[in-house]
Protein backbone atom coordinates (compact mmCIF):
# COMPACT_ATOMS: atom_id res chain seq x y z
CA UNK A 1 0.00 0.00 0.00
CA UNK A 2 1.28 3.41 -0.99
CA UNK A 3 -0.24 6.86 -0.79
CA UNK A 4 0.51 10.19 -2.38
CA UNK A 5 -1.18 13.55 -2.87
CA UNK A 6 -1.24 15.35 -6.18
CA UNK A 7 -2.72 17.94 -8.47
CA UNK A 8 -4.70 17.00 -11.55
CA UNK A 9 -3.00 18.59 -14.55
CA UNK A 10 -5.25 17.38 -17.38
CA UNK A 11 -5.69 14.62 -19.89
CA UNK A 12 -3.89 13.48 -23.02
CA UNK A 13 -2.91 10.21 -24.69
CA UNK A 14 0.42 8.44 -24.69
CA UNK A 15 2.02 5.55 -26.52
CA UNK A 16 3.08 2.70 -24.26
CA UNK A 17 6.08 0.51 -24.88
CA UNK A 18 3.93 -2.30 -26.23
CA UNK A 19 2.50 0.08 -28.83
CA UNK A 20 -0.88 0.84 -27.28
CA UNK A 21 -2.17 4.40 -27.47
CA UNK A 22 -3.92 4.98 -24.18
CA UNK A 23 -5.86 7.91 -22.73
CA UNK A 24 -4.21 9.17 -19.56
CA UNK A 25 -4.76 11.68 -16.82
CA UNK A 26 -1.61 13.54 -15.86
CA UNK A 27 -1.17 14.11 -12.16
CA UNK A 28 1.55 16.21 -10.62
CA UNK A 29 2.07 14.01 -7.58
CA UNK A 30 4.30 14.93 -4.70
CA UNK A 31 6.84 15.34 -3.44
CA UNK A 32 4.84 14.95 -0.25
CA UNK A 33 6.41 15.52 3.10
CA UNK A 34 5.39 13.39 6.04
CA UNK A 35 4.25 15.91 8.59
CA UNK A 36 3.35 13.58 11.39
CA UNK A 37 3.26 9.95 12.39
CA UNK A 38 0.17 9.40 14.49
CA UNK A 39 0.46 6.54 16.94
CA UNK A 40 -1.86 4.39 18.95
CA UNK A 41 -0.23 5.44 22.22
CA UNK A 42 -0.40 9.15 21.69
CA UNK A 43 -3.37 9.72 19.39
CA UNK A 44 -5.45 6.57 19.74
CA UNK A 45 -4.93 5.41 16.15
CA UNK A 46 -2.21 4.75 13.62
CA UNK A 47 -1.83 7.09 10.67
CA UNK A 48 0.53 9.24 8.67
CA UNK A 49 -0.14 12.82 7.63
CA UNK A 50 1.12 13.73 4.15
CA UNK A 51 1.44 17.33 2.98
CA UNK A 52 1.54 18.67 -0.55
CA UNK A 53 1.52 21.94 -2.46
CA UNK A 54 3.17 25.30 -2.08
CA UNK A 55 1.80 27.82 0.35
CA UNK A 56 2.54 31.46 1.08
CA UNK A 57 4.59 31.84 4.24
CA UNK A 58 2.29 34.64 5.42
CA UNK A 59 -0.72 32.33 5.20
CA UNK A 60 0.65 29.96 7.81
CA UNK A 61 -0.39 30.74 11.36
CA UNK A 62 2.19 30.48 14.09
CA UNK A 63 0.40 27.52 15.59
CA UNK A 64 0.49 25.66 12.30
CA UNK A 65 4.08 26.65 11.67
CA UNK A 66 4.97 25.14 15.00
CA UNK A 67 3.21 21.91 14.12
CA UNK A 68 5.26 21.61 10.93
CA UNK A 69 8.46 22.62 12.69
CA UNK A 70 8.11 19.82 15.20
CA UNK A 71 9.16 17.32 12.55
CA UNK A 72 11.32 19.74 10.60
CA UNK A 73 9.22 20.02 7.44
CA UNK A 74 8.18 23.00 5.36
CA UNK A 75 4.56 24.20 5.59
CA UNK A 76 2.36 22.98 2.74
CA UNK A 77 -1.07 23.74 1.38
CA UNK A 78 -2.82 20.43 1.86
CA UNK A 79 -2.50 17.87 4.62
CA UNK A 80 -4.27 14.52 4.50
CA UNK A 81 -4.06 11.55 6.83
CA UNK A 82 -3.76 7.96 5.70
CA UNK A 83 -4.47 4.99 7.91
CA UNK A 84 -3.29 2.28 5.55
CA UNK A 85 0.01 1.80 3.80
CA UNK A 86 1.91 3.46 6.60
CA UNK A 87 4.57 0.87 7.37
CA UNK A 88 8.03 2.35 7.21
CA UNK A 89 6.80 5.87 6.56
CA UNK A 90 8.63 8.10 9.03
CA UNK A 91 7.85 11.68 9.95
CA UNK A 92 10.14 14.18 8.29
CA UNK A 93 10.73 12.03 5.20
CA UNK A 94 9.45 12.63 1.69
CA UNK A 95 7.18 10.53 -0.51
CA UNK A 96 7.67 10.85 -4.28
CA UNK A 97 6.17 9.25 -7.36
CA UNK A 98 9.06 6.79 -7.29
CA UNK A 99 6.86 4.81 -4.90
CA UNK A 100 4.73 3.89 -7.92
CA UNK A 101 5.73 1.99 -11.01
CA UNK A 102 3.98 1.23 -14.31
CA UNK A 103 1.44 -1.55 -14.03
CA UNK A 104 0.44 -0.71 -10.45
CA UNK A 105 -3.26 -0.40 -9.76
CA UNK A 106 -4.43 2.61 -7.80
CA UNK A 107 -7.59 4.24 -6.47
CA UNK A 108 -7.94 7.98 -6.95
CA UNK A 109 -10.00 10.22 -4.70
CA UNK A 110 -11.02 13.66 -5.86
CA UNK A 111 -13.72 16.26 -5.42
CA UNK A 112 -15.94 15.93 -8.49
CA UNK A 113 -16.64 18.90 -10.75
CA UNK A 114 -19.52 21.10 -9.63
CA UNK A 115 -22.63 21.08 -11.84
CA UNK A 116 -24.77 23.40 -9.73
CA UNK A 117 -28.49 22.73 -9.35
CA UNK A 118 -29.13 20.04 -11.96
CA UNK A 119 -32.20 18.22 -13.20
CA UNK A 120 -32.88 14.50 -13.17
CA UNK A 121 -31.50 13.91 -16.65
CA UNK A 122 -28.02 15.20 -15.89
CA UNK A 123 -27.95 14.16 -12.27
CA UNK A 124 -29.52 10.70 -12.30
CA UNK A 125 -29.44 9.71 -15.98
CA UNK A 126 -33.24 9.95 -16.36
CA UNK A 127 -34.53 9.45 -19.90
CA UNK A 128 -36.68 12.55 -20.20
CA UNK A 129 -39.85 12.96 -22.18
CA UNK A 130 -40.56 13.55 -25.85
CA UNK A 131 -39.37 16.72 -27.46
CA UNK A 132 -42.43 17.34 -29.63
CA UNK A 133 -45.80 15.89 -30.75
CA UNK A 134 -47.55 17.70 -27.92
CA UNK A 135 -45.42 16.15 -25.22
CA UNK A 136 -45.41 18.55 -22.34
CA UNK A 137 -42.85 16.60 -20.34
CA UNK A 138 -39.51 17.56 -21.82
CA UNK A 139 -36.81 17.32 -19.20
CA UNK A 140 -39.10 16.99 -16.21
CA UNK A 141 -38.75 14.11 -13.75
CA UNK A 142 -42.39 13.08 -14.46
CA UNK A 143 -43.78 10.65 -11.89
CA UNK A 144 -42.62 11.03 -8.33
CA UNK A 145 -43.77 7.61 -7.22
CA UNK A 146 -46.61 5.72 -5.61
CA UNK A 147 -49.69 7.88 -4.86
CA UNK A 148 -50.94 5.30 -2.39
CA UNK A 149 -48.03 6.00 -0.13
CA UNK A 150 -49.34 9.52 0.29
CA UNK A 151 -45.85 10.82 0.78
CA UNK A 152 -42.57 11.04 -1.04
CA UNK A 153 -40.31 8.10 -0.35
CA UNK A 154 -37.06 9.12 1.29
CA UNK A 155 -34.05 9.02 -0.98
CA UNK A 156 -35.97 9.36 -4.24
CA UNK A 157 -33.91 10.81 -7.02
CA UNK A 158 -34.80 14.42 -7.60
CA UNK A 159 -33.22 17.48 -9.17
CA UNK A 160 -30.80 19.18 -6.84
CA UNK A 161 -27.21 20.07 -6.23
CA UNK A 162 -24.90 17.89 -8.31
CA UNK A 163 -21.14 17.51 -8.07
CA UNK A 164 -18.55 18.69 -5.56
CA UNK A 165 -18.70 15.30 -3.88
CA UNK A 166 -15.80 13.22 -2.68
CA UNK A 167 -15.54 10.64 -5.42
CA UNK A 168 -13.29 7.61 -5.73
CA UNK A 169 -12.33 6.02 -9.03
CA UNK A 170 -11.01 2.55 -8.36
CA UNK A 171 -8.48 0.30 -10.02
CA UNK A 172 -6.75 2.69 -12.42
CA UNK A 173 -3.59 1.50 -14.12
CA UNK A 174 -0.37 3.43 -13.66
CA UNK A 175 1.02 3.97 -17.16
CA UNK A 176 4.09 5.96 -16.25
CA UNK A 177 5.75 7.46 -13.19
CA UNK A 178 8.09 10.29 -14.05
CA UNK A 179 10.32 10.94 -11.05
CA UNK A 180 12.14 13.82 -12.73
CA UNK A 181 9.04 15.96 -13.14
CA UNK A 182 6.97 14.37 -10.38
CA UNK A 183 4.35 13.20 -12.85
CA UNK A 184 2.03 10.25 -12.56
CA UNK A 185 0.17 9.10 -15.67
CA UNK A 186 -2.96 7.07 -14.95
CA UNK A 187 -5.11 5.35 -17.52
CA UNK A 188 -8.51 6.97 -17.92
CA UNK A 189 -10.28 9.84 -16.23
CA UNK A 190 -9.96 10.98 -12.64
CA UNK A 191 -12.61 12.85 -10.63
CA UNK A 192 -12.32 16.60 -10.19
CA UNK A 193 -11.42 19.73 -12.10
CA UNK A 194 -7.96 20.62 -13.40
CA UNK A 195 -5.69 21.83 -10.61
CA UNK A 196 -7.91 19.97 -8.13
CA UNK A 197 -6.38 18.00 -5.29
CA UNK A 198 -6.34 14.24 -5.82
CA UNK A 199 -5.38 11.47 -3.44
CA UNK A 200 -3.71 8.47 -5.06
CA UNK A 201 -3.40 5.20 -3.16
CA UNK A 202 -2.89 1.54 -3.93
CA UNK A 203 -6.17 -0.03 -4.92
CA UNK A 204 -8.37 -1.90 -2.48
CA UNK A 205 -9.56 -4.10 -5.35
CA UNK A 206 -8.18 -7.64 -5.46
CA UNK A 207 -5.47 -7.79 -8.09
CA UNK A 208 -6.67 -10.16 -10.75
CA UNK A 209 -3.73 -9.56 -13.07
CA UNK A 210 -1.10 -12.32 -12.99
CA UNK A 211 1.54 -11.51 -10.41
CA UNK A 212 4.93 -10.65 -11.84
CA UNK A 213 7.75 -13.04 -11.13
CA UNK A 214 9.92 -11.62 -8.42
CA UNK B 1 5.10 25.31 -21.94
CA UNK B 2 2.59 23.38 -19.92
CA UNK B 3 3.07 19.77 -18.98
CA UNK B 4 0.45 18.35 -21.33
CA UNK B 5 1.94 20.08 -24.38
CA UNK B 6 5.36 18.93 -23.31
CA UNK B 7 4.25 15.31 -23.05
CA UNK B 8 2.64 15.51 -26.48
CA UNK B 9 5.74 17.04 -27.99
CA UNK B 10 8.02 14.37 -26.57
CA UNK B 11 6.07 11.67 -28.32
CA UNK B 12 6.25 13.21 -31.73
CA UNK B 13 8.72 11.94 -34.29
CA UNK B 14 11.38 14.34 -35.53
CA UNK B 15 11.17 13.49 -39.18
CA UNK B 16 7.77 13.04 -40.74
CA UNK B 17 7.79 13.61 -44.48
CA UNK B 18 5.67 16.40 -45.85
CA UNK B 19 2.65 14.79 -47.50
CA UNK B 20 -1.03 15.51 -47.87
CA UNK B 21 -4.22 13.98 -49.21
CA UNK B 22 -3.84 12.72 -52.76
CA UNK B 23 -0.20 11.78 -52.36
CA UNK B 24 0.88 8.17 -52.61
CA UNK B 25 2.89 6.96 -49.63
CA UNK B 26 4.52 3.82 -48.32
CA UNK B 27 3.87 3.13 -44.65
CA UNK B 28 6.21 0.69 -42.94
CA UNK B 29 4.60 -0.64 -39.79
CA UNK B 30 5.58 -3.31 -37.33
CA UNK B 31 3.26 -6.30 -37.17
CA UNK B 32 3.30 -9.18 -34.75
CA UNK B 33 3.04 -12.48 -36.56
CA UNK B 34 3.37 -15.87 -34.87
CA UNK B 35 5.18 -14.34 -31.92
CA UNK B 36 7.66 -12.61 -34.20
CA UNK B 37 7.81 -9.00 -35.17
CA UNK B 38 8.36 -7.97 -38.75
CA UNK B 39 7.90 -4.87 -40.82
CA UNK B 40 5.03 -4.67 -43.26
CA UNK B 41 4.75 -2.15 -46.04
CA UNK B 42 1.44 -0.69 -47.09
CA UNK B 43 1.36 1.55 -50.13
CA UNK B 44 -1.58 3.62 -51.24
CA UNK B 45 -3.22 6.98 -51.64
CA UNK B 46 -3.58 9.24 -48.63
CA UNK B 47 -7.27 9.97 -48.30
CA UNK B 48 -7.27 11.65 -44.91
CA UNK B 49 -4.59 13.25 -42.80
CA UNK B 50 -6.01 14.62 -39.61
CA UNK B 51 -5.38 15.40 -35.98
CA UNK B 52 -2.56 17.40 -34.57
CA UNK B 53 0.31 16.99 -32.20
CA UNK B 54 0.96 13.37 -31.18
CA UNK B 55 -2.56 12.42 -32.15
CA UNK B 56 -2.01 12.90 -35.89
CA UNK B 57 -3.24 10.08 -38.10
CA UNK B 58 -3.24 9.16 -41.75
CA UNK B 59 -5.68 7.00 -43.71
CA UNK B 60 -4.17 5.20 -46.68
CA UNK B 61 -6.28 3.57 -49.39
CA UNK B 62 -5.36 1.00 -51.98
CA UNK B 63 -7.17 -1.54 -54.08
CA UNK B 64 -5.84 -5.01 -53.35
CA UNK B 65 -7.11 -7.95 -55.40
CA UNK B 66 -10.08 -5.90 -56.52
CA UNK B 67 -11.05 -5.01 -52.97
CA UNK B 68 -10.65 -1.50 -51.61
CA UNK B 69 -8.60 -1.49 -48.41
CA UNK B 70 -8.23 1.48 -46.11
CA UNK B 71 -5.83 1.50 -43.20
CA UNK B 72 -5.47 4.18 -40.59
CA UNK B 73 -2.12 4.73 -38.90
CA UNK B 74 -1.15 6.96 -36.02
CA UNK B 75 1.75 8.83 -37.55
CA UNK B 76 3.69 9.17 -34.31
CA UNK B 77 3.07 5.63 -33.09
CA UNK B 78 6.23 3.66 -32.32
CA UNK B 79 4.66 0.81 -34.30
CA UNK B 80 4.86 2.87 -37.45
CA UNK B 81 8.49 2.49 -38.48
CA UNK B 82 8.59 5.15 -41.17
CA UNK B 83 6.57 6.78 -43.91
CA UNK B 84 7.93 7.37 -47.42
CA UNK B 85 6.48 9.64 -50.02
CA UNK B 86 6.39 8.00 -53.44
CA UNK B 87 4.22 10.29 -55.57
CA UNK B 88 2.62 13.68 -55.34
CA UNK B 89 -1.01 13.86 -56.32
CA UNK B 90 -2.98 16.81 -57.57
CA UNK B 91 -6.26 17.11 -55.68
CA UNK B 92 -8.51 19.97 -54.64
CA UNK B 93 -9.81 18.55 -51.39
CA UNK B 94 -8.15 17.73 -48.05
CA UNK B 95 -10.29 14.66 -47.38
CA UNK B 96 -10.78 12.32 -50.30
CA UNK B 97 -13.89 10.54 -49.07
CA UNK B 98 -15.25 10.49 -52.62
CA UNK B 99 -12.62 7.94 -53.64
CA UNK B 100 -14.52 5.18 -51.84
CA UNK B 101 -17.33 5.40 -54.36
CA UNK B 102 -15.12 5.54 -57.43
CA UNK B 103 -13.65 2.52 -59.14
CA UNK B 104 -11.20 2.01 -61.95
CA UNK B 105 -10.40 5.01 -64.08
CA UNK B 106 -12.53 7.38 -62.03
CA UNK B 107 -10.46 6.64 -58.94
CA UNK B 108 -7.22 7.83 -60.48
CA UNK B 109 -5.45 10.87 -59.18
CA UNK B 110 -3.38 13.09 -61.45
CA UNK B 111 0.25 13.31 -60.55
CA UNK B 112 1.61 16.64 -59.60
CA UNK B 113 4.79 17.42 -61.49
CA UNK B 114 5.79 20.93 -60.54
CA UNK B 115 7.54 21.74 -57.31
CA UNK B 116 5.16 22.80 -54.61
Amino acid sequence: MKNILGRKVGMTSVFTEDGRYVPVTVIEAGPCTVVERRTKEKHGYEAVALAFGDVRKAGVTRALAGHYKKNGVEPKRYVREFRTGIDGVEAGTTVTVEAFSPGDRVDVVGISKGHGFSGGIKRHNFSGGGASHGSMIHRQPASNGDTNAGRTVKGSRRPGHFGVDRTTHQNLEVIRADAERNLLLLRGPVPGPKNGLVIVKSTVKPNRAPAEAK
Amino acid sequence: MNVIDLLNKEQQKDAVPDFRAGDTVKVYSKVLEGGKERIQMFEGVVTVRKGGSANESVTVRRVAHGVGVEKTFLIHSPRVERIELSKRGSVRRSRLYYLTEKIGKAARIKEKKAAR
